[in-house]
């Protein structure tokens, strides 16, 4: 018999029961949850007059609805303040821990799990949000969820869920210089196409991915959906368990190094099957950005924007749609093009090592006048520790000013909105339209990239700079 | 907590032959701080189908008196993008019981069967079958069978057969939801998380 890959060795492990010609009913070991996709959840419990079966396996913070400045004044959103108040009286209610706005643990719900040690290998987790596949990071099964989905994980603990297809993404070889895991995963999804990975779950391995640091494997795996995939794991090592040791909701002492022998089982057996399997090298990697309006439509920064010619039939007209609202022209240089706005957070780039990138970077340098350049730290622990690192100060002296913590301008639903027709070079995971606000142009590209592009005022290949 | 049944629909159509329709087009972000599952269908397609004044945008399908139904047809790679359940509450609240196309998002497909509306995949050429017929003709009906898991063109009477899990099917034909089915399985949970201490 062939032997198992990661992955079915983790969904196995939690599968209670298979419905007959149907899904598995999965056991969820950490519901992470937020204030948009879970007060429909609560009332569906408190409709069905049952309680939280597991109320310790949930933990709770407001991320998306958040604002990123004053957040010591009332929030001024009614619906906002209203919706971040509904989680504090369902997780009350509920005894669920929750960390509230100006708790030194807030922050982006993918950005706390694994900063607290709550992700761990070998673990199941959902939360009702598509980037939940960031833990995946850690070795963990862990994928989005609807709401429907979260009232069945509060009611029952566990899942209704299709067991997916495998594939694996070997990223093989070193990668250039000034390039990081965001242009990893542009790379591999303009590859794939923004539907190449539905029905899949899918593995990261290889050199390239092995040398990244935890941060970046974060990176990777959060976007491991903007293909379509369920989600993306990348097997545990020493550096998952020097990441975690030590942290918050880490085992301790001698509970953590019966642990660790464990997670160090977590791997794919050297035999085992896949229903589909891509090896890129990764030193044809260049630093990467998009220029349509979904991430599959990902291109090299230094080239040019794809013509007709390139282009699948059956894409023609998303293609075509996608240019006339960008405002580009096919066959168009990237390089050189003005931008006006310059995001650097998200759940996808807002952790500290991000950040020290971006201060790296800008040290010395001044942002540019035309340039509005908002930066967020994914958490309350991260903007302590980038005050702590001299980061703010850094940031301030080259004309930025560091937010505080939030889903921010990755999806606007606060304040953070980039004006209509505007466009932002933006580190988070999504280019849709009207996706940071109506009528926003959004370009996704990496930390490094984004921070070029601050100092620059328009779109710039970062290794002319380095 | 039971769903609507789900039983044969015979429809005209609304057509959007618009591929990777995502969940920011279906619903946007702006619109997901209510607390209830009802009213979304008010802001479906909100950017698409309002200008900045709120006035409807005259070329969007939803805005032309000559489309109307339960059914939507959309183009390959529908609901991509984010995990938000609203994108089928807006499409169900809006007044739709049936999505059509080629190809869906994992997670919009099991949120649509989780809110009672049936996502119905189809081949490439049924679907421009689909769409020709409605250009040729706006009053095109469809009949979508779940029982028999059967979509017809009624017009020209061609059918193609649609795949759903049994179980899901069962869900839907009777109007059960999974959390009915896993609160009965409460015993079992327990034991399995029993086993693993």
């Amino acid at each position: 018999m062939a032997g198992k890959t990661l992955f079915d060795k983790i969904w196995d492990a939690h599968v209670v029961e298979v419905i007959k010609g149907g899904p598995s009913v999965v056991y969820i070991d950490k519901h992470l949850i937020h204030e948009v996709t879970s007060p429909q959840a609560f009332a569906g419990i408190d409709k069905r007059g049952i309680g939280v079966f597991r109320p310790q396996n949930t933990v709770a913070t407001p991320d998306h609805n958040v604002p990123t400045v004053d957040q010591h004044l009332p929030i001024k959103d009614q619906l906002s303040r209203f919706q971040v108040d509904k989680l504090t009286e369902n997780c009350e209610k509920h005894s669920i821990t929750l960390y509230v706005l100006g708790h030194p643990f807030q922050g982006i719900v993918h950005v706390i799990g694994p900063e607290l040690g709550i992700t761990q290998p070998g673990m199941t987790m959902v939360c009702g949000d598509s980037h939940t596949s960031t833990h995946g990071a850690f070795g963990s099964v862990a994928f989005g969820i609807g709401t429907s989905e979260v009232e069945m994980v509060l009611a029952t603990q566990c899942i209704l869920q299709p067991k997916p297809k495998r594939m694996r993404i070997n990223v093989e070889g070193e990668l250039l210089k000034g390039v990081t895991a965001k242009d990893i995963i542009l790379y591999i999804i303009s590859k794939i196409t923004a539907s190449g990975g539905t029905g899949f779950f899918i593995e990261f391995a290889g050199s390239a991915i092995r040398e990244l640091s935890m941060e970046g494997r974060m990176t990777v795996c959060n976007m491991s959906i903007e293909s379509g995939a369920r989600g993306g794991l990348i097997a545990p090592d020493d550096k998952t368990f020097e990441y975690i040791k030590g942290r918050e909701f880490a085992p301790k002492g001698a509970d953590f190094d019966k642990a660790v022998a464990k997670w160090k089982e977590l791997k794919t057996d050297d035999d085992a099957v896949f229903d589909k399997e891509l090896t890129y090298d990764a030193a044809d990697i260049e630093p990467m950005i998009t220029y349509g309006t979904n991430p599959g439509m990902g291109a090299k920064i230094s080239g040019r924007i794809p013509v007709e010619q390139d282009i699948e039939k059956s894409n023609l007209m998303s293609f075509n749609k996608a240019l006339n609202y960008m405002g580009f022209k096919a066959g168009d240089s990237i390089v050189g093009k003005e931008i006006d706005y310059v995001f650097v957070g998200s759940c996808t780039n807002g952790r500290i090592e991000d950040l020290r990138e971006v201060a790296a970077f800008v040290k010395g340098r001044k942002k540019a006048d035309n340039v509005t350049a908002w930066i967020v730290p994914g958490s309350k622990q991260i903007e302590k520790q980038a005050n702590e690192e001299g980061i703010t100060k850094i940031l301030e002296e080259a004309g930025f000013k560091l937010r505080q913590p939030g889903c921010s301008a990755c999806l606007a639903m606060n304040d953070d909105k980039i004006p209509e027709g505007k466009i932002s070079v933006s580190t988070s995971n999504r280019n849709f339209e009207g996706r940071q606000g109506p009528g926003s142009r959004t370009m996704l590209a990496s930390p490094l990239t984004a921070a070029a592009v601050a100092v620059s005022g328009k779109i710039v290949d970062p290794r002319t700079l380095l | 907590m039971a769903i609507d049944k789900f039983l044969t629909i015979e429809s005209s159509v609304v057509p959007l032959p618009i591929e990777n329709v995502d969940t920011d087009q279906i619903i946007p972000a702006r619109f997901l701080k209510a607390t209830t599952r009802e009213g979304f269908g008010e802001n479906l397609f909100r950017d698409w189908r309002f200008d900045k004044s709120d006035q409807p945008k005259p070329d969007f399908v939803l805005n032309q008196n000559v489309y109307s139904g339960s059914i939507l047809v959309a183009a390959k790679n529908f609901g991509s993008g984010s995990s938000r359940e609203h994108a089928a509450w807006a499409i169900h609240d809006y007044g739709f019981k049936v999505v059509v196309s080629s190809f869906f998002a994992d997670i919009f497909k099991n949120n649509a069967l989780n809110s009672g509306l049936l996502p119905v995949q189809i081949s490439e050429e049924f679907l421009s079958g689909i769409f020709e017929a409605i250009e040729k003709d706006p009053a095109t009906k469809l009949k979508v069978d779940l029982i028999n898991q059967e979509i017809t063109l009624l017009t020209a009477g061609e059918k193609e057969g649609f795949e759903i899990n049994s179980y899901k099917k069962e869900c839907l034909l009777n109007g059960y939801d999974d959390i009915d089915y896993l609160l009965g399985l409460k015993d079992v949970i327990e034991q399995f998380e029993q086993s693993r201490d």
